[in-house]
């Protein structure tokens, strides 16, 4: 019984908790807040539940096969089922993704910005939390693309409503560019789907079609076209970014944090899972093409980083390179590679969306995030905030022992030995280019962290701050935080806790597909 | 011709003879209502309108299939899905009168009498299997509304929009005619499956082939595709909006329905060439009505200009037909239906809510929707799943499946020009949903302009609840599509 209802509870558990939200009297509306808490804290005990059943209890699934599996027929008119299921490659950033909302719950009762409106607000994110878990999970295309969709309007809302000044920009600009992709995908999975010859849109058998070279030739090169380019524009890959500093400097804290954390991600599984394995053979002509383009990501988000005033818009420019890394680790083909991207996926998750925590609590208590006016010396106003944000730094821009360090190392280690099928295209001196450039971006990338500490924590703070009276972290900030910040070394240190996870579906997967 | 074309079966017709009879009655009993009484035409109207439903429920229990007048009148499964959509669309179209009318106190009784007149064209239309039936429902359906547009004598725009109407309608009635008579000329016979098996044997004649295309224009009109739209945005922010409603769903789909009967069963043999033709003028119409509607704002014109775009889309299905490939073509016949019912449900709910709004703001510019979701939260959520789902991307509302139909249509056998019009589908989706998605803002984050009350009454919130709860019911669970589309008996069962 738990086995064939454990995916389908804990997916739509949030979606019923913002039902139940929505129903909360207006009077009371201050409640919401303890509801969204124990929803969130349920769905998350039995993610972990799923998470330790499948360590410990033998629920760990042969390779090529999932645990956890509902198979049943949904639309029969249009031949789409309602198959969900978990592996390896799921699991880390299915579990991340409730550990984040359940965190951003708990942050809820610290902060929630302007016009207020808990309900809704809860409501939307709890909606928001169904879409993102439910993409990780889904093994069908029509099922996946509306996890995927589901997503998008509840994340408009919280940018349009809850956002900073250019909030209504920001949020349609993020809208139409997702939009934009997704039909694309829609018309590519349905190209898939009457190809396939037998009418699925399951994505087992379509890999299984795929591996047996069912869609070469033009038709796999446009159909992986349209598939990546909404992935591209989720992940997002330069020159699809532009998006994202907007989406990102607008939306509140914990947009932004559900944003970076997950759905930054949802792009680059969206490779891992169906653009790779269905089409591997347009996968290896398109992977240079990717490549380079990871590799201009992480260049040119290091640049910008250099270049910004803006506190948050500076995390968000950050983003952009760390998704290079991921993009790069994937474009490799091999199984290091892909390891390194979801390793990079989960610690990128957990850094930056720590990142934007701390961000919006420190532009809580400034009631700015331009850098001039923060003017340096929060060592000395906010010291342990200070310490907090220098310490998860040092962790994004990659240092060994944090976890930053492991998605990085190994996307450029697997760069310097590509697919056997790239080689043999003769593109390993160009990967090989690449890696030294990537290498090149990670120095930069410490350059533009320790340019901000410069900026921001160190040096002697403006005296109109120092009599302000800011109030350090405060309890409820610890109480959100502290998971992140555990997580952080424990990662660091132990690699494995990851990659034990992951190493097996993927190393089966592209054994199988890229032979 | 078959000779008993006298030979009548009532009980086929009985559907029509209700409504027929309900719109006289109406039009007596309103001239004796006291002034301050003539709403109660409205739920007369209801009733017979309810008890033609009744009649057509009891005609699909029944489930032969019934003919009159020779073959020119049929009633099978195909037209009884049509009776079923057209009676619940003139329900919805009586429950947005009622009080519009009530207020504005003109004319009721001629009113609702033309409406039903309408109607009664409606149920003839996907009955029709002869070119001239489909001339006379096309007609009874067309000649009331010219009247019903300029309803709002007072209003200057109310006769511009009634005189365009009547204008270009009648003219393409004539150019509709000239063409069939010429059909009528080549292949001897009216009847729908008898042109299509004289056209499979006859030379393919330039003036054959022009005739046809003249055929397909004069259905353009109806429709409102480009270049015969011109009409349609004067003509639907002049008209009263219930009758608005009218004309963008229920006159829109009767359009359609006969469209559908001539492309698939009389021209199928000529598919080869009206095909291409169809393909240029959908891509022309959703692109056009959709840019036009970028920059309305004016909420009625803004609806208009959506709704040219929408005849753009489900025009799609038509440029992909073939000749004799019954079973790609069966495909096809089902996405157009499918996109119609759906079409009608969100477009009649998001004119259920200008319709609501209307009574305090009568310039219906859009920016007065500004802060509607804290005015008035119940008729802001409907409309923005009307407008989610006319933008047809999320799938959770009934726009995206009909969308998802169409696409899955182009993509079955994907030659160029399919993927052509299957990338214009795309664009337009995302042009289109720019503009739903600034209403949709203006709706839940400007601050309000005004603050008064709105009160709808009870039929309009009846109908915008139940539609919304359709819109959902069918996006949740799209499986109930699936039974419409296997009624798309008219494109296999003829040869």
């Amino acid at each position: 019984m738990w086995e064939n209802a454990a995916l389908t509870i804990t997916v739509f558990l949030p979606l019923a908790g913002a039902g139940v939200i929505s129903l909360i009297p207006k009077a009371r509306e201050e409640q919401a807040r303890t509801v969204a808490l124990l929803v969130s804290v349920l769905a998350f005990a039995l993610s972990l539940a799923i998470l330790g059943s499948y360590y410990l209890g033998g629920n760990s699934p042969a390779p090529g096969e999932l645990s956890f599996e509902v198979n049943t027929e949904w639309i029969p008119a249009i031949g789409a089922n309602f198959h969900l299921g978990i592996d390896g490659i799921s699991l880390p950033l299915f579990v991340l993704s409730y550990l984040l909302t359940f965190l951003c719950a708990v942050y809820a009762f610290h902060h929630i910005e302007d016009p207020g409106k808990p309900k809704a607000f809860l409501a939307l994110m709890l909606m928001l939390q169904t879409g993102m878990a439910g993409t990780f999970i889904a093994f069908d295309l029509i099922l996946f693309f509306i996890f995927w969709e589901l997503v998008l309007v509840p994340m408009y809302f919280l940018i349009g409503i809850w956002g900073g000044e250019r909030r209504e920009y920001a949020a349609i600009k993020f809208f139409l560019y997702t939009l934009f992709g997704s039909v694309f995908m829609l018309v590519a999975f349905l190209a898939l789907y009457f190809r396939s010859g037998v009418g699925t849109f399951d994505i087992q058998e379509l890999t299984a079609l795929g591996a047996a070279g069912e869609f070469r030739g033009t038709f796999g090169l446009l159909a992986f076209g349209g598939i990546a380019l909404s992935f591209a524009i989720k992940a997002p890959m330069w020159p699809f970014h532009t998006w994202l500093p907007d989406a990102h400097t607008e939306a509140p804290t914990i947009g932004s944090v559900l944003l970076a954390g997950i759905l930054l991600k949802m792009g680059t599984y969206g490779f891992v899972r169906i653009a790779l394995p269905i089409l591997p053979e347009a996968a290896a002509a398109y992977a240079p093409i990717i490549a380079v383009l990871a590799v201009i990501a992480i260049l040119y988000g290091a640049l910008c980083c250099l270049a910004q005033t803006d506190l948050k818009r500076l995390i968000a420019f950050s983003s952009v390179g760390h998704m290079g890394f991921v993009m790069l680790g994937i474009a490799t083909l091999t199984p290091i590679g892909i390891n390194a991207a979801i390793f990079g996926m989960v610690a990128h998750g957990i850094i930056t969306g720590m990142l934007f925590f701390i961000v919006g609590s420190v532009k809580d208590r400034y009631h700015t995030r331009a850098i001039a006016e923060i003017g340096g010396g929060m060592n000395q106003v906010l010291p342990r905030m200070s310490g907090l944000m220098m310490f998860v730094g040092i962790a994004s821009l990659g240092l060994p022992g944090l976890a930053g360090f492991w998605g990085e190392m190994f996307a450029l280690l697997a760069a310097f030995n590509p697919a056997p099928v790239l080689q043999e295209a003769g593109y390993l001196p160009l990967y090989r280019t690449l890696m030294v450039l990537g290498a090149v971006g990670t120095l930069m990338t410490a350059g533009y962290f320790l340019y901000m500490f410069q900026r921001v924590n160190q040096g002697v703070a403006p005296q109109r701050w120092r009599d302000a009276g800011l109030g350090d972290v405060s309890v409820i900030e610890w109480g959100t935080w502290l998971p992140l910040l555990i997580l952080i070394p424990v990662l660091g240190f132990l690699p494995f806790l990851v990659t034990g996870i992951t190493d097996a579906p993927v190393t089966e997967l592209f054994n199988r597909v890229f032979g | 011709m078959p000779a008993d074309v006298m030979s009548f079966d009532w009980f086929a017709l009985a559907p029509e003879l209700t409504l027929l009879t309900t719109a006289l009655v109406v039009l007596l009993v309103e001239l004796f209502l006291a002034q301050r009484h003539k709403q109660f035409v409205n739920p007369i109207a209801a009733l017979g309108v309810l008890v033609s439903l009744g009649w057509v429920v009891a005609l699909a229990v029944d489930g032969t299939r019934r003919t009159s007048f020779g073959q020119m009148f049929v009633v099978d499964n195909y037209a009884l899905l049509f009776k079923v959509f057209f009676l619940g669309t003139a329900l919805f179209v009586l429950f947005l009168s009622y009080r519009y009318f009530a207020e504005i106190r003109t004319y009721q009784g001629e009113y609702y009498f033309l409406l039903l007149s309408a109607f009664t064209g409606m149920l003839l239309m996907p009955s029709a299997r002869d070119l001239v039936m489909i001339f006379l429902a096309l007609e009874l359906v067309s000649v009331p509304g010219f009247v019903m547009a300029g309803l709002r004598k007072f209003d200057l725009r109310s006769n511009e929009g009634a005189l365009k109407f009547f204008l270009i309608g009648v003219l393409s009635v004539a150019v509709l005619l000239f063409g069939l008579s010429v059909v009528y000329g080549f292949t001897g016979t009216t009847d729908l499956a008898g042109v299509g098996a004289a056209l499979a044997e006859s030379e393919r004649e330039p003036l054959l082939l022009g005739s046809i295309l003249f055929v397909i224009v004069g259905f353009g009109f109806k429709i409102s595709a480009v270049p015969f739209h011109f009409w349609a945005p004067d003509t639907y922010e002049g008209s009263p909006i219930p009758v608005t409603a009218f004309l963008s769903v229920a006159s829109k789909a009767a359009g359609f329905a006969g469209l559908l009967q001539v492309c698939f069963v009389a021209f199928e043999p000529v598919a080869d060439v009206y095909a291409p033709v169809l393909g240029v003028i959908a891509v022309l119409t959703m692109t056009l009505g959709n840019l036009t509607a970028l920059q309305q704002r004016n909420i009625v014109r803004l609806f208009a200009y959506s709704s040219v775009a929408h005849a753009g889309y489900m025009l799609v299905p038509f440029a992909l037909v073939r000749p004799g490939d019954v079973e790609l073509n069966s495909a096809f016949f089902s996405a157009v239906l499918v996109y119609l019912l759906a079409y009608s449900v969100m477009n009649i709910g998001a004119f259920a809510v200008v319709t609501a709004m209307a009574r305090q703001q009568p310039d219906r510019l859009i920016s007065g929707y500004a802060g509607l979701g804290q005015r008035a939260p119940g008729l802001a959520i409907g409309l923005s799943l009307f407008l989610l789902s006319l933008g047809g991307v999320l799938p959770i509302v009934v726009g995206f499946w009909a969308k998802l139909y169409v696409l899955q249509a182009t993509i079955i056998e994907p030659t160029a020009g399919a993927i052509a019009l299957a990338a214009a589908v795309v664009v337009n989706s995302v042009i289109g949903a720019f503009y739903y998605l600034r209403l949709l803002r203006i709706t839940w984050f400007d601050p309000p302009t005004l603050t008064d009350e709105i009160r709808p009454g009870f039929a309009l919130n009846v109908a915008v609840a139940f539609l919304a709860a359709v819109v959902l019911a069918v996006g949740v669970y799209p499986q109930a599509f699936a039974g419409f589309a296997e009624l798309s008996t008219l494109a296999t069962a003829t040869p």
